[in-house]
């Protein structure tokens, strides 16, 4: 007893187990373990990289299972409480912002018929749930669709069309034009599909698929660059936040001799 | 009939004539005198005054007390168009604007203030002609227009300072200072203004219309859709494939897997999916395979798993289907992604199905199941995913044919009547793009104008 008065005199009151673990729960030894966690995690997923194995199965199951148990928290404190619980019952709210608003009663319902479909004979109630979901939801998204997609590719599209060509830049202008023009026209034609692509329309069609195909082609070699990108990210989290930046730049200097 | 197209051409050659001659009247309006002719014409009198004589010393004369231009007048008034929470401060160019003169405004709860400041510009900037959203008749009929240039400054207030909004019904008073070499005069008169909410945008008139001209030809092809279920929709390639690929899979004795996409119920391509979810269910229940639909949506989970139960019900297999084999993942992408991979490879299903929107992931998903040996189906709207599938599956529904596709299966009223109702919008698409394109080409360009997005 009176060694064990002596060390916790010695450590502040602390048990030399305690005293490790304050240790360790610092920040910065926390930084330590989340590093070399994700950095272990990391590896686990790119061992899918040769086939599945337990490592990748691991921390596939890991990964699922947190976000799922995450964003079931986040919905809840996000979203329940701040905008169901609290205007429903603004005494639970120690900020005393919220005030009484019972309209939330009628979401609150919706909600509920949706879980009644775990009561056998109940579970026709959640389609009236999803029929004023998919309702309110494309009554709101027809108009935004027309004003933010449609009208402005209207707009782009109807251009003039510069003919007098008197230098390579002008004529490059002309050349662009052209290919925004028949393009567009024959990739509408590609998507009517109340005729048969079959003669002239076949053809137009046809000049409109290669066009898509085109445009594909840029979009892949472009998004391909983000997601090498992504990669190097990664790799640069490995190597210099996980091994190191010193070890790196050993290991670095035995290739250049230095 | 025949009367009724005689009518129309005559119509449009009637409606052509007159934006051409438009187009005529608005090249006269460009010949203007031009301002460095004037300048010649007022002869060697207009140097006087000038302080760069060669050779003589300028004058020790004291500087003039700077000269601030004011607008001959000012007005305040509701900001419309909004859901009342703005003013505007709208005043005529003054004479002898220039770039170094500064406007600014302050607003106040009373004619004598206290004021704040609630912005500055120089009088370069903010003009009624570029305006747009609030005041579209101003700039769908004047911008852009030969010999109609810049006159009118308009100074939107919709935040005092630390961006606290304007309240609805309050009246506020506005000051209008022009500053120039460090010199300001405030313009005689304070003035003030109430905002109020008005119900119609009439910056959204274009899209009113758009709607009602494509709702109508929506519900019109519904109507006949109802009467005639057989309207003609052309073959879609790829479609063949759906039933090679669930024959493939029965013949081997493996799942089939189906993926409704990323996005939720609100979104079309997924309502597209859950369509061909349908069909394929049917057919499965048929050859009674084995159909694996991991969710990420909740909502989408309950819908998908309503779906395969009808489509085993109507393939009178009802026996057969298996709630356990519809479910829920995890709403994060990745994890979704991740785990969606991991089910490729240990189920090794012999087909596999893209369907609804998709994201980042779309290359991973489609990689892994190309590596197990799967045929691969697609269907898509994602415009930034499309190449990834097209490199790596089978077939692939592009775009529109996903819904196309859907209708082409099911031949449901609703679905075959908005399709046909689409194709009649993109004819009218082509042809004003037609139009349009030819009028811009012969300087005609409010034609362009009247279809910007100015909400």
């Amino acid at each position: 007893m009176t060694h064990l008065g002596i060390i916790l005199l010695q450590n502040n009151g602390l048990l030399p187990w305690q005293e490790a673990m304050g240790t360790f729960f610092t920040e910065g030894g926390m930084i330590v373990v989340g590093t070399w966690i994700a950095a272990g995690l990391t590896l686990f997923m790119f061992s899918f990289v040769y086939k599945d194995n337990p490592f990748f199965r691991f921390g596939e199951h890991l990964y699922l299972g947190i976000s799922a148990g995450y964003l079931m928290s986040l919905y809840f404190f996000n979203n329940m409480k701040p905008k169901f619980f609290y205007p429903l019952m603004p005494f639970l709210d120690a900020s005393g912002d919220s005030t009484l608003n019972l309209w939330v009663i009628i979401p609150g319902i919706l909600g509920l018929f949706i879980i009644f479909r775990l009561i056998p004979g109940w579970g026709w109630l959640s389609r009236i749930t999803f029929a004023f979901y998919i309702g309110g939801f494309t009554g709101i998204s027809f108009p935004k669709v027309l004003n933010g997609l449609l009208l402005p590719q209207f707009y782009a599209t109807m251009q003039s069309i510069p003919w007098q060509v008197n230098s390579l830049d002008s004529a490059v202008l002309l050349l662009n034009s052209l290919v925004l023009f028949v393009g567009a026209l024959s990739v509408l034609v590609y998507f009517f599909f109340s005729m048969e692509h079959r003669g002239f329309i076949g053809g137009v069609s046809r000049v409109g698929i290669y066009t898509l195909m085109i445009a594909f082609g840029a979009s892949f070699g472009y998004t391909i660059m983000a997601r090498i990108s992504l990669l190097i990210g990664r790799m640069q989290f490995l190597m210099f936040d996980w091994i190191g930046d010193e070890i790196v730049a050993r290991i670095g200097s035995l290739f250049h001799g230095g | 009939m025949k009367n009724l197209i005689r009518l129309a051409a005559s119509l449009v050659v009637v409606l052509i004539l007159l934006l051409c001659s438009a187009a005529f009247s608005q090249e006269s309006d460009v010949e203007l005198p031009e301002e460095p002719a004037a300048a010649e014409e007022a002869g060697p009198e207009a140097l006087e005054g000038a302080d760069i004589i060669i050779g003589l010393e300028p004058a020790a004369e004291e500087v003039p007390a700077v000269e601030v231009p004011l607008p001959s007048y000012v007005t305040v008034s509701d900001l419309p168009n909004d859901d009342g929470t703005g003013i505007v401060v709208e005043f005529e160019k003054a004479e002898g604007e220039t770039e170094a003169l500064t406007y600014t405004v302050s607003v106040g709860a009373g004619p004598d203030g206290p004021w704040q400041e609630v912005g500055s510009f120089p009088a370069t900037k903010k003009w009624k002609e570029e305006a747009g959203h609030y005041y579209p008749a101003f700039f769908w009929f004047q911008k852009g227009r030969a010999g109609v240039s810049n006159n009118i400054h308009l100074f939107t207030i919709q935040n005092l300072s630390g961006n606290v909004p304007l309240e609805t019904g309050v009246e506020y008073f506005v000051k209008l200072t022009a500053s120039l070499d460090g010199a300001n005069r405030d313009y005689p008169e304070i003035l003030s203004a109430t905002p109020e909410e008005q119900w119609f945008d009439t910056g959204r008139t274009n899209v009113l219309i758009l709607a009602v001209l494509f709702g109508a030809t929506v519900l019109y092809f519904i109507a006949r859709a109802r009467r005639d279920p057989n309207l003609f929709i052309r073959k879609i390639s790829g479609l063949d494939a759906v039933d090679e690929a669930i024959g493939r899979a029965t013949e081997m004795g493996k799942p089939i897997l189906y993926l409704n996409g990323m996005s939720s119920l609100a979104d079309l391509s997924t309502l597209a999916a859950l369509n061909i979810l349908g069909r394929v269910a049917r057919r499965v229940a048929n050859y009674e395979s084995k159909l694996t639909v991991p969710c990420r949506d909740p909502i989408v989970l309950t819908v998908a798993q309503e779906i395969v139960k009808a489509g085993y019900t109507d393939a009178g297999r009802p026996d057969a289907y298996n709630a356990d084999d519809i479910f829920f993942l995890t709403e994060d992408q990745f994890s979704y992604a991740a785990a969606v991979c991991g089910i490729m490879m240990r189920d090794k299903p012999a087909a596999n199905f893209f369907m609804g929107y998709y994201y980042a992931e779309a290359l991973i998903l489609t990689e892994t199941g190309a590596s197990t040996g799967a045929i691969q189906i697609a269907g898509t709207d994602a415009s930034t995913q499309l190449p990834f599938f097209v490199t790596t599956c089978d077939y692939t529904l592009i775009g529109e044919e996903l819904y196309a596709a859907s209708a082409y299966l099911s031949r449901e009223p609703l679905v075959l009547g908005s399709l046909k109702g689409q194709d009649m919008a993109k004819v009218f698409m082509m042809v004003m793009i037609i139009i349009g394109t030819l009028l811009m080409t012969f300087g005609v360009v409010f034609i362009k104008d009247l279809f910007k997005a100015l909400g």
